[in-house]
């Protein structure tokens, strides 16, 4: 019923788009408007992109003028990349690469899955004790990593799972909870009541509303998520450094990166060259998923 | 102890694997079991019907997350808050000096009002910029190149930010021949002005460093509300427009009130996104020249002074300062729950 | 010869295949691997040493281990980390440590044996270090009348580096007490330079290098006994010598007419980095002469010559009169977390006179004060420099201070107020700070 309507208004709503898009693209790019919207991206991106340069060019020269001269004398270099994959020191970058992969898709599915449903709970479920709960758990965000790590490690160490990805897939995957089941639980209550309560009327239980309702509403927003938890992961180095104590069979590549410049060195070259290779996977992963964020992080039919 | 992998052959899932082919399977198998697992949780919680039974599918979804936590978070949260009854080795019961140290000595005072500096400035200038330009860049021709371009950010780890924004710091002196190879230096030697050493010039450094952080949070401020945007009822939009609405009543009126529980959140998630910051502190003045805040602190008392009890205090700040956030989020639910 | 030796060890590391590596003549010559038969049949078995070495310098210290490995059959697993300081603690606590740790303070060795988790140095380790080592060693790691930590390597850093052919051409000679040495930093001030450059920025640990000059003036100023005195606060940290002694540093780091040649004034010492200060001396020459230990060597770019008759070299800086030569240095230690057969076996190995000659055969920028070091064995010039005055009968050596303090001070509040003090505050106000820090 509730779930029809929209669905109906909606339809010669977007027939008519063109010409509002139109519209509200006159309107709205006034001179002003895009000007501002330049500066911010230029502003954005020059610090990265003045890295980007740096990275090629030599060290010397590096250190002695600014990346700016590097359009008055472009002088470029393929050392610092070199440097980064270890043409000397023989670091296979490659076998880290595969630890991050391995060590990212567990440590996002599993949260997410978890994070969705206790989320679901929050959100469309009365039960005793939930906002206190709900509360509880949204305020242990601010627990600091740093002290979860001692604890955490004599478990794993009594468990016999030191060494090994798993204990990098559970501490991930509690320490993303807090965060997600918030951001989750905001998004599910965005959905209208309407349609969780016709779906009961026609006798669906929790289960099959979570799955047949929710789900696919949900799917941009648990991308969304997905993306910020990859990101996350990938870019970590303090859960990587204390439980992945074991060696290169388990390190990921942000910890290979950080060792990069050397025992004393404060190599920018290397620093430079090593973060863009590190950024490389985040950003072509936000590239590919974009287009989620640009729908929106409810799907387009519960609109209205 | 993780020396047994190495001898033997047989592969076994908890095991260290140690080759690409052990690793994906490892990985495989830990899905697979935690696939397993949920189905278990989901088929008992099919189960149950009715209203009665709402309670006990609520317990049953909510179990994994709770058992995590409790492992995860809450026990070493309590621990935490206990050790901070202790002196630095953690042997001796001191009461409540920890606490009086950072009420009292100047050092921590000061680190006090740069962590309220920060979250008083960050959250929001963050989330604004991120609202203007995702308002700005909505729905025009270059729409995912422009928010790709401001995303960039986030993408990059809180060391890498650093690196870069050190960069854009650096300093050189004003002798002759010596350029300079940072650009805000560069830019006032340009406009005629004498290099300046900006991370040592407090309280200058202290905003210097914030607007490393608001250049990382923005892009995640303009992802989130971006969507939310997008989910405002074309209608209601086009209702408004023919009305002949200005853009500036369109977004107080119509944008800003649509969009407003997303805004909190995102101010939320951004201002305990502040309260932990460390990295940033750490990687570019190590805290010094009065630049550090509640979790460098932490960081550096705990694992630098071996003050464990002072360490733990600090954190148990952390708890304390998040309280206004969580009373802030608790009346929205409220307002919510009751509309 | 040692090129020959270390393609032998490259060829026996290929393989796990221990018995066809010990049968090539370039291992089997390599060492004797007598001393290690008693520790029994150990082959197969496998070592883990965690350590703060890292590319690129973590390859000689694993290329070292190879003729233990072909002797024995057992695998050394090595394990590099930056983090290495704040990481040991954690693993040490969770208990979850490595068998071995390099450590490079004795403030910390102390923090790992309080855990409880530490194991005392066997008896072969013990008679090793006594042979080997001057008697001080042996004491910055014996705790409660246990030995814990063998020394592994040391530095020097009471050097001073300058740019040879500057000297040359100025007229300037190398001087060898302190007065000549501040006469030297005047006569450059006259000439129109500003002779000296300081960087004391380094991440979290900013402000250490100060604690090093203040070291080796304490040395100079106060004497090694009331230096002793200082470190292990039986004199206050803020005394008379202390005072005396900051102000001695004073008058060269806030001295305005010396510093900061090349970076800029007084106050720019706090942000330019440790590694990046003293490459002034030989990029346009707009510095002459900056403090810092023998393995700044590995910060100069790798076209510079660093040798007495190169681009840039080192001077030993004077003591009080010609005669007395304190020195300040460091080193590491090797503290074990587990008594089985084949650690302690390659305890033995590395705290061994074969041990120091191999690894310094295969690496530049590295020294120990282990006395069966033959200084020929040691391949570039400023190592040769360090170790001669490492074994030099007539120098007295004393250990970095700070790394010995308590670690509220040593390693905080020491850096913290050395870098306020560079940024304006006053000698007796940073004094008083550091003081009142130390743990009651």
């Amino acid at each position: 019923m509730s779930t029809a309507t929209p669905v109906t208004t909606s339809a010669p709503l977007k027939a008519e788009r063109p010409s509002a898009a139109k519209i509200a693209r006159k309107r709205l790019s006034s001179p002003w408007a895009s000007l501002a919207a330049i500066v911010l991206a230029v502003l954005w991106t020059l610090p990265t992109f003045g890295l980007l340069v740096s990275s090629f060019r030599p060290e010397r020269q590096i250190k002695t003028t600014g990346w700016w001269t590097f359009f008055s004398d472009p002088t470029t270099t393929w050392d610092n990349y070199r440097g980064v994959f270890g043409e000397e020191g023989g670091v296979n970058l490659a076998g880290f690469f595969v630890n991050s992969l391995v060590i990212c898709i567990p440590a996002v599915l599993i949260p997410m899955t978890i994070a969705a449903l206790s989320a679901y709970a929050f959100a469309w479920i009365n039960f005793p004790g939930r906002n206190i709960l709900f509360l509880a758990i949204f305020a242990l965000q601010i627990v600091p990593l740093q002290v979860t790590l001692i604890p955490l490690l004599e478990i794993f160490v009594n468990i016999k799972l030191t060494g090994t990805f798993w204990t990098l897939w559970i501490s991930h995957a509690t320490f993303a909870l807090p965060l997600a089941i918030y951001l989750l639980h905001n998004f599910m209550r965005e959905i209208p009541a309407g349609l969780i309560e016709a779906a009961r009327v026609d006798g669906a239980g929790h289960v099959s509303i979570f799955f047949k309702v929710m789900l696919p509403l949900l799917t941009p927003a648990l991308a969304a998520f997905g993306i910020f938890q990859f990101l996350w992961v990938w870019n970590d180095l303090l859960v990587a450094l204390v439980f992945a104590g074991g060696g290169d069979e388990v390190a990921p590549i942000t910890l290979q990166l950080a060792n990069l410049s050397g025992t004393r060195g404060t190599a920018w070259q290397l620093l430079s060259a090593g973060a863009f290779v590190s950024i490389i996977v985040p950003v072509t992963v936000f590239l590919l998923l974009q287009r989620y964020f640009v729908r929106g992080l409810l799907a387009g039919s519960v609109k209205g | 102890m993780s020396n047994t992998a190495s001898t033997t052959l047989a592969f076994f899932p908890f095991d260290t694997a140690t080759n690409t082919g052990e690793k994906v399977v490892q990985m495989l198998m830990a899905l697979l079991l935690f696939a397993a697992v949920m189905g278990v949780i989901l088929f008992f919680a099919g189960r149950f019907g009715g209203r009665r039974g709402d309670k006990v599918v609520a317990y049953l979804y909510l179990l994994p997350a709770i058992l995590l936590l409790a492992v995860g978070l809450v026990y070493p949260g309590l621990r935490t808050i206990y050790q901070s009854f202790f002196d630095a080795a953690g042997t001796a019961f001191i009461g409540l000096d920890n606490y009086g140290t950072i009420f009292t000595d100047n050092d921590q005072l000061r680190v006090l009002g740069n962590t309220v500096i920060w979250v008083a400035i960050t959250p929001f200038v963050a989330t604004a910029i991120g609202l203007i330009y995702a308002i700005l860049v909505d729905k025009s021709r270059y729409e995912s190149f422009a928010k790709a371009l401001i995303f960039l950010p986030v993408s990059i780890s809180f060391v890498a930010a650093a690196v870069i924004w050190k960069f854009v710091y650096e300093y050189r002196p004003d002798q002759g021949n010596v350029k300079q190879i940072g650009l805000v230096n560069q830019i006032i030697v340009w406009l005629g002005g004498k290099p300046q050493q900006l991370l040592i010039e407090s309280p200058l450094n202290t905003f210097l460093l914030i607007i490393v952080l608001i250049w990382v949070q923005a892009g995640f401020a303009m992802t989130i509300l971006s969507a939310a945007i997008k989910a405002i009822p074309d209608d209601i939009i086009e209702a408004a427009r023919l009305d002949g609405v200005s853009a500036w009543s369109m977004f107080r009126q119509i944008t800003l009130p649509s969009v407003r529980p997303t805004v909190v959140v995102v101010l939320t998630t951004i201002g305990i996104a502040t309260l932990k910051v460390f990295d940033i502190v750490r990687t570019m003045t190590g805290g010094q020249f009065k630049t550090s805040v509640v979790a460098n602190e932490f960081y550096s008392q705990t694992f630098r002074a071996d003050n464990q009890g002072l360490g733990a205090a600090l954190a148990v700040l952390l708890f304390i300062l998040v309280i206004p956030i969580v009373w802030y989020n608790v009346r929205t639910l409220r307002q919510s729950e009751a509309s | 010869m040692s090129a020959g030796l270390i393609f032998g060890l490259a060829a026996c590391g290929g393989g796990d295949d221990s018995d066809s590596a010990g049968g090539t003549d370039a291992s089997a010559s390599a060492i004797d691997c007598a001393p290690y038969t008693k520790f029994g049949d150990i082959k197969g078995k496998t070592v883990t040493i965690y350590t703060g070495i890292v590319t690129p310098e973590d390859k000689p210290h694993i290329d070292s281990y190879k003729p233990f490995e072909a002797c024995t059959g057992a695998t050394i697993k090595y394990e590099g980390d930056k983090a290495f300081e704040t990481q040991i603690l954690v693993r040490a606590k969770a208990g979850n440590p490595p068998d071995l740790a390099i450590v490079p303070q004795p403030g910390l060795v102390k923090q790992l044996v309080a855990t409880g988790k530490a194991v005392p140095a066997p008896e072969e380790v013990s008679a090793n270090v006594d042979k080997f080592w001057d008697k001080a060693w042996k004491g910055y790691t014996t705790i409660d009348g246990k030995f814990y930590g063998a020394p592994l390597g040391a530095s020097v850093k009471s050097l001073v580096w300058y740019s040879p052919s500057e000297f040359k051409d100025a007229g300037y000679t190398v001087p060898t007490t302190l007065a000549e040495l501040q006469a030297l930093s005047d006569k450059m001030v006259a000439d129109g330079k500003k002779p000296w450059c300081a960087g004391i920025s380094s991440g979290d640990a900013t402000g250490w290098p100060v604690t090093d000059w203040m070291e080796d003036f304490m040395l100079r100023t106060a004497g090694p006994e009331k230096y002793d005195d200082w470190v292990s606060h039986k004199i206050p940290f803020n005394g008379p010598e202390a005072t005396t002694a900051l102000d001695a540093v004073g008058g060269y780091l806030k001295n305005d007419k010396y510093v900061n040649g090349g970076l800029g004034d007084v106050k720019s010492i706090a942000t330019t980095t440790f590694q990046d200060a003293g490459l002034p001396i030989v990029d346009g020459n707009t510095c002459s002469l900056h403090r810092q230990a023998s393995f700044y060597a590995a910060n100069f770019p790798k076209d510079v010559k660093v040798a007495e008759d190169g681009d840039v070299f080192a001077f030993y800086l004077p003591g009080p009169d010609a005669n007395t030569k304190p020195v300040l240095g460091a080193g590491e230690f090797v503290v074990a977390f587990n008594d089985r057969p084949e650690v302690k076996a390659f305890q033995t190995y590395i705290s061994s006179d074969v041990w120091a000659n191999t690894k310094a055969k295969l690496s530049s920028g590295w020294v120990t004060a282990n006395k069966g070091l033959d200084p020929n064995n040691l391949t570039n010039p400023i190592d040769k420099l360090a170790g001669t005055i490492l074994l030099d009968p007539k120098a007295t050596f004393r250990f970095d201070g700070s790394d010995q303090m308590p670690a509220a001070v040593g390693s905080d509040a020491f850096w913290k107020q050395a870098t306020s003090w560079i940024t304006g505050q006053d000698t007796k106000t940073t004094l008083d700070n550091i003081e009142k820090a130390w743990p009651k």
